[in-house]
């Protein structure tokens, strides 16, 4: 058996100092290791994009990173939106507002995606949106509603921002849950 | 967890990295983006028992152009992310053959983290940025902890996923020679759905002279025989043309000689048919770009 490797990374602002074998996926490193399940794995492959996640803010498959490869490096999952609270991220509100889900599987991949997006782009075109999120299956809705949804976020986030409102549901302080 | 157990070794120089792979040859395998061998060794197509990930290796993620006017350069280094290509000003504007392909391949989160020489190296028949390469009288530049060589693309893709890349050789970027001139160039592809590996693809680049007729043509296809393929009866067929029958005429003759691989997506003949329409297409659009500067610019 190869030896494990150190990994230290931080997952929605905590710190972690972790072993693993080489071969764990990110996405296994999130769901098994540090009982972050929201993060959902689909093909295993690359092609349904529903175990996406933020990579040092850039949206990442995590299905197809290692996370040794992660040492240094910081990660925001789908947990990460949601206030201490409960409060629903702005991006959270549109899709239930707009039915931007059915059955959820698909949807933390799609929130991550389009988390990325609206970092990026705060009111993103229709375009926009399918071009980010362009490489995540849906089997329920159909899309329409999903575009729909961020688009409606973007707006959400811009009235919050205007409002003088934090739009931004991250803690901006790491914590320093170390975990062995 | 889907991969089989391997050893994992993250050297910062590229030297310890060729080390590796001068070690354990074939049973190692280079992790740049992974886009491709973590999927296959998640399906367990591949089982290396060492993974040499270089995207720690200092001097690998260098872009840009080298030389004078008369004779200059375009490099990428081997963890040049597809998206940093595709989104780069200096690859827009020496070389936009190559960021025009590069925004067909899969989708945004995967160009973010896959590489051009990751793509490069893998050798899909299929796959956009080879055949783009291809077309741009690309090299590719081979380390080995005992020599350096540079291969002309034609010469680099042998067969289905397959190089002349010996085993303890690794890929540390590839040049492309920038033209100078009028020239305009075209990726033009068809697919099942959007980010899917294209059915078939073709690439172009022309250059025209005074008089706006096509002075010298470069073809590539994807998806139309067992490796990216070079036409070089079209290129011949297409100096001074310049409209569209003409085209058509010279793109008659895309599929001789070519033996595609058939799949669910396409049999060989319809890979054949398209390579036809798409040459045709790509050099009426390369050319237009070529005499028309304003949309050379707005190839993007």
């Amino acid at each position: 058996m190869p030896d494990e490797v150190r990994v230290r990374i931080t997952v929605n602002g905590t710190r972690h100092d972790l072993r693993t074998e080489p071969r764990t996926l990110l996405a296994d490193l999130l769901r098994n290791d540090l009982a972050l399940p929201g993060t959902h794995l689909g093909c295993e492959q690359g092609v349904c994009g529903a175990c996406t996640v933020l990579v040092d803010d850039v949206a990442t498959r995590s299905c197809l990173v290692f996370a040794a490869q992660l040492d240094g490096a910081s990660v925001r999952t789908v947990e990460s939106l949601a206030g201490a609270d409960g409060t629903l991220h702005p991006i959270q509100r549109a899709f239930t507002e707009e039915h931007g889900l059915q059955c959820g599987f698909c949807t933390p991949g799609m929130l991550m995606g389009a988390c990325e997006l609206l970092e990026r782009v705060p009111e993103p075109r229709r375009e926009d949106v399918e071009e980010a999120l362009g490489g995540n299956l849906c089997r329920c809705t159909g899309y329409q509603n999903i575009v729909r949804s961020v688009c409606a976020a973007g707006r959400l986030m811009a009235g919050q921002a205007s409002d003088g409102q934090t739009s931004d549901g991250q803690t901006s302080d790491e914590q320093s849950g170390v975990r062995a | 967890m889907k991969p089989a157990p391997f050893e994992y070794a993250a050297p910062r120089e590229l030297d310890e990295a060729l080390d590796v792979l001068g070690e354990h040859g074939d049973d190692a395998r280079v992790l740049a983006g992974g886009q491709s061998l973590v999927r296959m060794m998640n399906a367990r197509q591949v089982s290396p028992a060492v993974v040499v990930d270089i995207n720690r290796v200092r001097g690998l993620d260098s872009l840009g152009v080298t030389g004078d006017n008369g004779s200059s350069t375009l490099r990428l280094g081997a963890t040049v992310r597809q998206r940093t290509s595709e989104l780069s000003g200096e690859v827009a504007a020496h070389a936009p053959l190559l960021a025009e392909a590069g925004a067909h391949v899969a989708h945004a989160p995967v160009r973010a983290r896959g590489t051009v020489v990751g793509s490069v190296a893998f050798a899909d028949p299929s796959a956009e940025l080879p055949t783009a390469l291809l077309a741009l009288d690309g090299l590719v530049k081979v380390r080995s902890r005992a020599a350096e060589r540079t291969v002309a693309a034609d010469d680099f893709f042998t067969g289905p996923f397959a190089t002349s890349l010996a085993p303890d050789e690794m890929v540390v970027g590839v040049e492309v020679p920038v033209t100078a001139g009028r020239t305009g160039s075209a990726f033009v592809e068809l697919t099942r759905r959007h980010g899917d590996l294209p059915v078939c693809g073709a690439a172009v680049v022309v250059g025209v002279d005074d008089d706006g007729r096509v002075a010298h043509a470069r073809v590539a296809l994807c998806g139309a025989d067992q490796r990216p393929a070079r036409l070089p009866a079209v290129e011949t067929a297409v100096v001074g043309a310049d409209d569209p029958a003409a085209f058509t005429e010279a793109a008659a003759r895309a599929a001789d000689g070519l033996d595609p691989i058939p799949s669910c997506h396409g049999s060989a003949d319809f890979r054949r048919h398209l390579a036809r329409v798409l040459t045709a297409r790509a050099l009426r659009t390369a050319l237009a770009r070529a005499t028309s500067p304003k949309e050379t610019t707005d190839a993007r």
